[in-house]
């Protein structure tokens, strides 16, 4: 269920604009790696380039390779759709469909990717994935409730729960907790905490204790200006990156010199 | 913000702060009111002018109304002409309408998009007259043949039984005329709120692994159905009461089933047609109608209302 990543040559552009440039790097699976850097570094461009988000943006593309468990996710024939129903994403706003239950939207993904499902199954996928986005107690009641009537905290649980619900390979996560407020926020990173035993998490993230709370390998990027591509300057350990960084960049930003 | 403005300013400074707020406020406020008093004001005259012209008519026995067996009995093949016309006008317009708004909103390419949004818009430009005098000069001849064919293949359906108008100036060709003239109403209004799609929930639908049809499926259609409901009934609005067009193109009649024979009529088409040489007990009759079909029309935008609010708790509003 859980797979790895390995990125080599990653170029992002948005039209002819490089955003992101030659990024290498490998993603074990069941690990949380976080991605860090200042705003406009293209980490959250390259995120969303691991599950082909980045070319839903008119003229947006991406050219080199992102191979899951050996898979090039950018080779001839292999449809986005596809890909993004094994690679899960949570979005830095919480966004349920505002038109569906709970319910509905814990099993919007399954019913697009497998049509079918009894109603049984459908309460067992209900009931395990809310589990496993640690809601389950707080929305038992309300399952035929709109999504959009839970707190900001709860509706992002939510959507966590339906990105599990599709037993995707790997989850992405683009600053989850960073429109939450600190308890929401606690309740998020001890989720990802639970969900590496089966998943692959990426996490972009702008707090630096987030990323040294819960991320097992820490990238850091960075951009030389506006204009320029972002870079990935280093990637290594959180331990390492945080109390030993190789670079001189890494170490100004990790100890708050910049960004 | 209270605390530096004590700190640096004297108290009567908050006072006058708040007295030239409140100023505008109220002006404003009793503008707004008056425009609110002043629609309702409208509504209403409209209200009671129909109903006194029209109480002659309620008033008269029932031999001496057109057709000599009351108003009903004259009223009711009018209300049956008026609905089916625009029914038959909002079957092909809505499903088109909405194809065309998420053509422009999702699939097109911005290039293709602006010049084919400008053109529906132009659409909604054109005169009724326009319509009603290619309606009849060229649509109607052009639809007989499939008019014959209907009436031998489809014939046992009453609605396309024969013999077939050899002028094609039918309520079918009518309804035809009246679709394409209600089209730019929900096309112009569904793209406007489709466009609104939060791309949040776009993006959401997407990163599950929905394909483009689905994310719309998901995703825009369910928060543009308020829209929709608003644009069809507006789009009814105008199909109910639209006058020239129908007048012109339909050659009309006694009320019948068949859509694809001359005969049935519209109440706007029967005052329009009617109202230059009609005095006495004859106006009163004709605005006797006028008063049904506002009554017709009011009740049609309650119910959009109501679809519109049960809706509510889902439309992402909240």
């Amino acid at each position: 269920m859980s797979k790895r990543i390995d990125v080599d040559n990653l170029n992002v552009y948005y039209g002819d604009f490089l955003a992101v440039e030659d990024v290498k790097m490998g993603i074990d699976a069941r690990s949380v790696t976080a991605f860090i850097g200042p705003s406009g570094c293209g980490k959250s461009t390259f995120l969303r380039t691991l599950n082909r988000m980045h070319e839903v943006i008119p003229g947006a593309r991406a050219e080199g390779q992102v191979l899951l468990d050996g898979e090039d996710l950018y080779g001839p024939g292999v449809d986005p759709v596809v890909v993004r129903s094994m690679i899960g994403m949570v979005f830095q706003r919480p966004n349920p469909f505002p038109t569906m239950s709970i319910r509905d939207n814990v099993l919007a993904g399954v019913k697009l990717n497998s049509k079918r499902i009894s109603r049984g199954d459908a309460d067992a996928l209900v009931e395990s994935s809310l589990q496993g986005a640690n809601l389950w107690n707080e929305v038992k009641d309300r399952l035929d409730k709109p999504g959009s009537g839970l707190s900001g905290g709860q509706q992002q649980r939510l959507c966590i729960a339906r990105a599990i619900a599709v037993k995707p390979d790997v989850i992405l996560m683009d600053e989850p907790a960073s429109a939450l407020d600190p308890i929401s926020t606690l309740a998020i990173e001890d989720l990802i905490n639970e969900l590496k035993q089966d998943y692959t998490v990426v996490i972009v993230t702008h707090n630096m204790q987030q990323a040294s709370r819960i991320s097992d390998r820490t990238a850091f990027f960075n951009i030389q200006g506006t204009g320029k591509p972002g870079k990935l300057i280093e990637y290594g350990p959180t331990s390492e990156i945080f109390s030993n960084p190789k670079q001189q960049q890494t170490e100004d930003y990790v100890s708050g010199r910049f960004g | 913000m209270s605390t530096t403005v004590t700190t640096k300013e004297p108290a009567s400074g908050i006072r006058r702060a708040a007295a030239g707020g409140q100023a505008g406020d109220s002006v404003f406020s009793a503008l707004s009111l008056g425009a609110g008093v002043l629609i309702l004001a409208v509504l209403a005259a409209v209200a009671v002018f129909l109903s006194l012209q029209a109480l002659p008519t309620f008033r008269a026995p029932a031999e001496e109304i057109s057709g000599g067996a009351g108003f009903f009995s004259y009223i009711w093949p009018l209300v049956i002409g008026t609905v089916v016309a625009a029914l038959i006008a909002l079957v092909i317009a809505t499903p088109l309408g909405i194809l065309v708004a998420l053509y422009i909103s999702h699939y097109a390419p911005a290039r293709i998009a602006k010049p084919v949004g400008y053109i529906i818009d132009l659409l909604a430009a054109i005169p009724s007259v326009v319509y009603g005098a290619w309606g009849t000069t060229v649509l109607a001849s052009s639809l007989v043949p499939f008019y014959t064919w209907a009436a031998e293949h489809l014939g046992f359906i009453p609605i396309f039984s024969g013999p077939a108008s050899q002028t094609g100036k039918t309520m079918f060709t009518a309804g035809i005329v009246l679709a394409i003239m209600v089209l730019p109403i929900i096309t112009a209004m569904s793209r406007e709120i489709f466009i609104q799609t939060p791309k949040l929930h776009e993006e959401a639908a997407l990163a599950l692994g929905a394909t483009r049809w689905e994310m719309i499926r998901m995703t825009v259609l369910p928060f543009a159905r308020p829209g929709i409901i608003s644009s069809v009934m507006l789009a009814l609005g105008r199909a109910l009461g639209e006058t020239m067009a129908v007048a012109l193109v339909l050659s009309s009649g006694p009320l019948m089933a068949s859509l694809i024979q001359s005969g049935n009529q519209t109440i706007a088409a029967e005052i329009a047609l009617n109202f230059p040489e009609a005095y006495g007990l004859r106006l009163s009759e004709l605005i006797a109608a006028g008063l049904i079909l506002f009554l017709i029309t009011l009740v049609v935008n309650m119910i959009a209302r109501a679809i519109i609010a049960r809706y509510k708790e889902f439309s992402g509003a909240n």
